[in-house]
């Protein structure tokens, strides 16, 4: 290679992993506020903000939502799968939400350490498949032998 | 051999002769590559199990956004070789590919919000994903916007192609963006090192829009290019006596 070509290449190189170490050290810096949403475990080791509206995640516990028979009110829990928490909410749930369905809340905590939800938004998983599918994944193995 | 077919690549006249003699192939191609995969994707491919109908719009949303940062990678990388080798139709495929990754990053954006509000309840957050595809139209936008300020092209072009490989960090951090943090976009489906999770029947459409895609940014990309070499070298002897003949 010609040398001035070569002097241009080592200098495109060293520009990219200047910018790339710049940017590793700044998003590695600012972490924390990149992340979308809490889980539950970090609002109970106390990682949330107190008294300002944060975001948790987590997946809507089995059995656990319960439903206002006046009004839109909603109970439910929702877990990491290690801790959980009780988020309520009035207003109606987007179609997604069900249980077993991960989703976001975002709202504050109240005295009792409940989770005062304004929001929920549903999150959709990386998976794909047409319902018969799903219906024989949520099989366990011994239904296959019953059958 | 290689090297050679390169030069001869980076020569105007062998360039324009070739990509015409390419472009009723890729056409006719990317016509079958869209009808077939338009048919699997919206009447073979089933129904998803949450989703119902509503997922088919992942066969425009996912190779649009698969699209909007291979046109930034073949920027950057034409930016490269136009910064080192000074070759013109490397300055020519950076600059014209950035109006193409604008509107395939563009149309990410738009199918993404259209998705996210039956499906999160929102037209739009700012997660990391999100923010990071935003981030990446305002560099396509950038770099139209320094190369028109510019009025000798040949230096424009070098300035863009510096900015272009500027934002070439932006490309991994939007692809680990949803591992790296939480956000409200989920993990990928495809390009990771498990089997995909999806279902065989709505992978293969989706495969074929991916490639069908790409014939579409090559045909488009190579169009604007002759166009934009004929009139730089406008007053050049082989742009003259390509025209000899018909007019």
């Amino acid at each position: 290679m010609h040398p001035l070509r070569k002097r241009r290449l080592i200098l495109i190189i060293i520009m990219i992993i200047g910018v790339a170490t710049a940017t590793g050290f700044a998003l590695t810096a600012f972490n924390q506020n990149l992340m979308f949403f809490f889980s539950p475990s970090d609002v109970q080791a106390g990682k949330a903000p107190e008294n300002r509206l944060f975001r948790m995640g987590g997946i809507v516990v089995d059995g656990s939502v319960k439903r206002s028979d006046t009004n839109t009110d909603v109970w439910f829990d929702i877990t990491d799968n290690e801790k959980a928490m009780t988020v309520k909410y009035s207003g109606i749930l987007p179609d997604l939400f069900r249980e077993g369905q991960g989703i976001i809340t975002k709202g504050k905590l109240n005295a009792k350490g409940e989770f005062i939800a304004e929001e929920v938004l549903a999150k959709h998983d990386e998976n794909y498949m047409p319902p018969e599918v799903a219906a024989t994944m949520k099989k366990k193995p011994t239904e296959y032998i019953k059958e | 051999m290689i090297m050679r077919f390169i030069y001869q690549l980076g020569s105007p006249p062998y360039f324009y002769a070739l990509s015409g003699r390419l472009l009723p192939w890729l056409t006719g191609i990317c016509l079958i590559l869209f009808a077939t995969g338009l048919y699997g994707g919206l009447v073979l491919a089933p129904a998803d199990y949450q989703q119902g109908d509503s997922f088919r719009i992942i066969y425009i949303h996912v190779p649009a956004a698969w699209m909007s940062m291979f046109v930034y990678m073949v920027m950057a990388f034409s930016g490269a070789m136009a910064l080192i080798w000074r070759i013109k139709i490397a300055e020519i495929i950076l600059i014209n590919s950035a109006h193409i990754g604008a509107v395939f990053t563009f149309l990410a954006l738009v199918t993404g919000s259209i998705w996210g509000k039956p499906m999160w309840g929102t037209w739009w957050v700012w997660d990391a994903r999100l923010t990071s595809e935003l981030l990446l139209l305002f560099l396509y936008l950038g770099v139209l916007a320094l190369y028109s300020a510019i009025d000798d092209k040949r230096k424009a072009a070098r300035a863009v192609a510096i900015l272009a490989l500027v934002g070439v960090v932006n490309i991994p951090i939007i692809h680990y963006s949803v591992e790296w943090w939480s956000t409200l976009h989920q993990g990928p489906t495809i390009t990771k090192f498990d089997a995909p999770s999806i279902d065989t029947r709505m992978l293969i459409p989706l495969l074929l829009m991916a490639v069908a895609h790409k014939f579409l940014y090559a045909i488009v990309v190579l169009l604007r290019a002759r166009n934009d070499l004929l009139w730089r070298e406008r007053r050049s002897q082989w742009v003259a006596n390509l025209f000899k003949g018909g007019s």
